[in-house]
């Protein structure tokens, strides 16, 4: 029995990683535009954070600095797409074939460094419930954030006043426009919130998760979160979900294996993506689902006054 | 939007790329560094002829392929370790270079017909993954003397050296099996190959010889150096119940974790005492100096032949080190006694009776598993759980 409640607390650990990453690249896209850069954002975000931890000792400031470092390149993707209307999807791949290079190389010189102690965090009284207690209450703090942060998002989405303009951007920035709103810097804002949560993310992975620097340590989950804002065909609470479920494969994995179970583990590394492609051929078979969620002008250029 | 505003972000969009581009050009210059030796300008046949037969006049020039980076804190720490003791033992004689996290792909050719073409005579690719493209290479390249590690495929110029690392896994075992409260211990496997199959083995042969009921679980990764992937295998081993943990990885990852969880694990390749000072019982290291020193002679007096080079506790390749005081001294005997055994030759691991975990006996009563069954072992010894993947 307990062997599940530490799956499952395993599964939310992994899990929150890709829920911040998706929620962030939610929100830009939201806005209309679609950032490929994540794994770049999140790796560069990833030595800053780590950087970080080494210097201050705080973990705090580790998840600023990435937050900082993400929100920096998302700005530079966001001004060549927005205002020079360069082609969204190369720019990505761009920004990601860049973050990826641009990490190792100012990363080289901690790859030798560790981080000090981590600390355990347990909630008081919940944490001593025999299985929940070890399966949902003594995780990082950032874990309980992230379920915090997508209902906020929800909320900010379908019931403020903002949010329904950040929708009205993606949906239509044409009409937007017409009511006088600042498409460009609207989504200029977007594209930086979501490079900040992906910059988190990753300053997440080097400092909490796998407390160390290496080169491409992100290792394809800004590719999976990307996946996951189709996957949840846009909605916050679907990508907290898809976020678990992916967490619960990757950790599945790995205890099938230790139980011994005779399935080939190369076989069981393929689960994550094969469940990504799975996803996405069935919802990309029902219009319905894309079209009454995804935002109209996904992806595409806006020139104002045309 | 006014002009001006657009050509001011055109101005900074120029200047950025400026940057990035000056950034790559210091990034290729960085790449180069540590091969970068006087050009050798003259043609690549005349040094190659002439390196053997001068002898002490010229230093030897030696050139090493590294697969992780030199901080890595594993193996590749420990090779570049056996570098800087060669350096140390031979001085002027030897002129040495690297280069790092050389990919085992087509790129690791032109990485050797690069040393090759520095004049560099004699070459050391440090991964098995190096193995078909040094062969080419060495087919081309008749004067130069290549030296392969833990690989089997052998030329008249190249040949193969590895360390007995089963030897440190087994020593491991030892502490393993007296330290387990759980009677369940577990190892993050790398790649299904022979030499890690034998650790995970030995390893349980080691824990089994002071506690005959422990158990084994294993979980593989499929790379050999993918941190966040070691740490969520190794989450899993210690939430399974597994208590001390072995990696037959390339980083610290497991032991990282291990620290994190309150539970016990190892160093591998590398002493990384410093990584988890908690949860650190030893290190099993990889002592690379010897063999290299001894390769650079045989280079510089003309004796170099081809052939098979496996060292271990008894050559002084191999070792157990920095032994956490939490170990209980009659554990440390133990250990003591069995390196005392490997170097002396009157003990061997791999021993009959030996059963695998299926019930098959496949070392008979008192025979002793020569070389040739080692490097070709598939199979999980008794107490392992699971089976070997791609197994029958």
């Amino acid at each position: 029995m307990d062997t599940y409640a530490l799956l499952l607390a395993a599964t939310l650990n992994a899990g929150t990683v890709l829920a911040i990453a998706g929620l962030g690249l939610l929100i830009n896209e939201r806005s209309g535009i679609v950032n490929l850069g994540a794994e770049g954002m999140m790796l560069v975000a990833a030595i800053a954070g780590f950087a970080t931890a080494v210097q201050t000792g705080s973990d705090w400031l580790a998840f600023g600095a990435g937050a900082l470092a993400g929100a920096l390149m998302a700005g530079a993707f966001g001004v060549l797409v927005i205002w020079l209307n360069t082609n969204q999807y190369a720019t990505g791949l761009a920004l990601s074939l860049f973050g990826n290079g641009f990490s190792a190389f100012v990363g080289i010189k901690y790859t030798q460094e560790h981080l000090a102690a981590r600390t355990h965090f347990s909630i008081p009284l919940l944490g001593d419930i025999p299985f929940i207690g070890p399966a949902l209450f003594r995780q990082h703090p950032m874990v309980y954030l992230t379920i915090a942060f997508m209902a906020g998002l929800s909320w900010f989405l379908y019931r403020s006043r903002a949010g329904l303009v950040l929708r009205a951007v993606g949906e239509s920035p044409e009409s937007a426009h017409a009511l006088g709103y600042p498409v460009r810097r609207i989504r200029l804002a977007a594209v930086m919130v979501g490079g900040a949560l992906c910059g988190i993310a990753g300053a997440y992975i080097s400092v909490v998760y796998t407390p160390l620097w290496v080169e491409g340590m992100v290792a394809g989950k800004g590719w999976i979160a990307l996946a996951l804002t189709t996957f949840a065909t846009w909605r916050p609470s679907r990508i907290l979900l898809g976020a678990y479920l992916f967490g619960g494969v990757t950790m599945l994995q790995f205890h099938l294996q230790g139980e011994g179970v005779a399935i080939s583990s190369q076989l069981l590394t393929m689960l994550p993506y094969l469940a990504t492609i799975a996803v996405l051929v069935l919802i990309s078979r029902n219009p319905v689902w894309i079209r009454a969620n995804m935002p109209a002008s996904l992806g595409k250029p806006f020139f104002p006054g045309s | 939007m006014t002009t001006s505003t657009r050509r001011s972000v055109l101005r900074t969009t120029a200047w950025s790329s400026l940057a990035i581009a000056a950034a790559l050009a210091g990034c290729t210059k960085k790449d180069d560094t540590p091969a970068a030796a006087p050009a050798a300008s003259e043609p690549v046949a005349a040094s190659v002829a002439a390196a053997p037969a001068s002898g002490a006049s010229a230093p030897l020039k030696i050139a090493f392929a590294y697969l992780g980076p030199v901080g890595d804190g594993g193996w590749t720490f420990a090779h570049d370790n056996g570098r800087k003791a060669l350096e140390k033992e031979l001085g002027s004689q030897v002129q040495t270079s690297f280069v790092e996290s050389v990919p085992e792909s087509a790129d690791a050719e032109r990485v050797f017909r690069d040393m090759v073409a520095q004049g560099n005579t004699l070459i050391f690719g440090t991964s098995f993954g190096y193995m078909e493209p040094m062969l080419k290479v060495a087919a081309d390249n008749k004067g130069v003397h290549f030296e392969h590690a833990t690989g089997y495929k052998t030329a008249d110029n190249m040949r193969v050296y590895d360390n007995r690392t089963y030897e440190g896994a087994y020593m491991a075992g030892v502490i393993a099996g007296g330290m387990t409260k759980s009677n369940t211990i577990g190892v993050v496997g790398s790649i299904p190959i022979p030499e890690v199959i034998r650790n995970i083995d030995s390893y349980t042969l080691g824990a089994q010889s002071v506690n005959p009921k422990v158990k084994v679980k294993v979980v593989w990764v499929n790379e050999w150096f993918n941190p966040p992937k070691e740490t969520e295998g190794a989450q899993s081993l210690i939430d399974g119940g597994a208590d001390v943990l072995l990696q037959n990885t390339d980083s610290s990852a497991v032991l990282q974790t291990a620290e994190k969880n309150g539970k016990y694990a190892f160093g591998w390749d590398s002493d990384m005492t410093a990584y988890g000072p908690k949860a650190h019982l030893a290190s099993s290291v990889n002592i690379w100096g010897p063999y290299y020193i001894k390769a650079a002679k045989d280079a510089i007096n003309g004796t170099w032949t081809t052939g098979h080079t496996w060292w271990g506790v008894k050559e002084g390749a191999i070792d157990l080190v920095s032994i956490s005081d939490k170990v209980p001294a009659d554990l440390k005997a133990k250990v003591d006694k069995v390196k005392a055994g490997l170097k002396d030759g009157s003990f061997s691991i791999w021993k009959g009776p030996i059963a695998d975990n299926k019930g098959k006996e496949v070392l008979k009563k008192d025979v002793v598993a020569d070389d040739g069954f080692l490097g070709g072992i598939k199979f999980f010894v008794k107490g392992v759980e699971g089976q070997v993947p791609g197994g029958k």
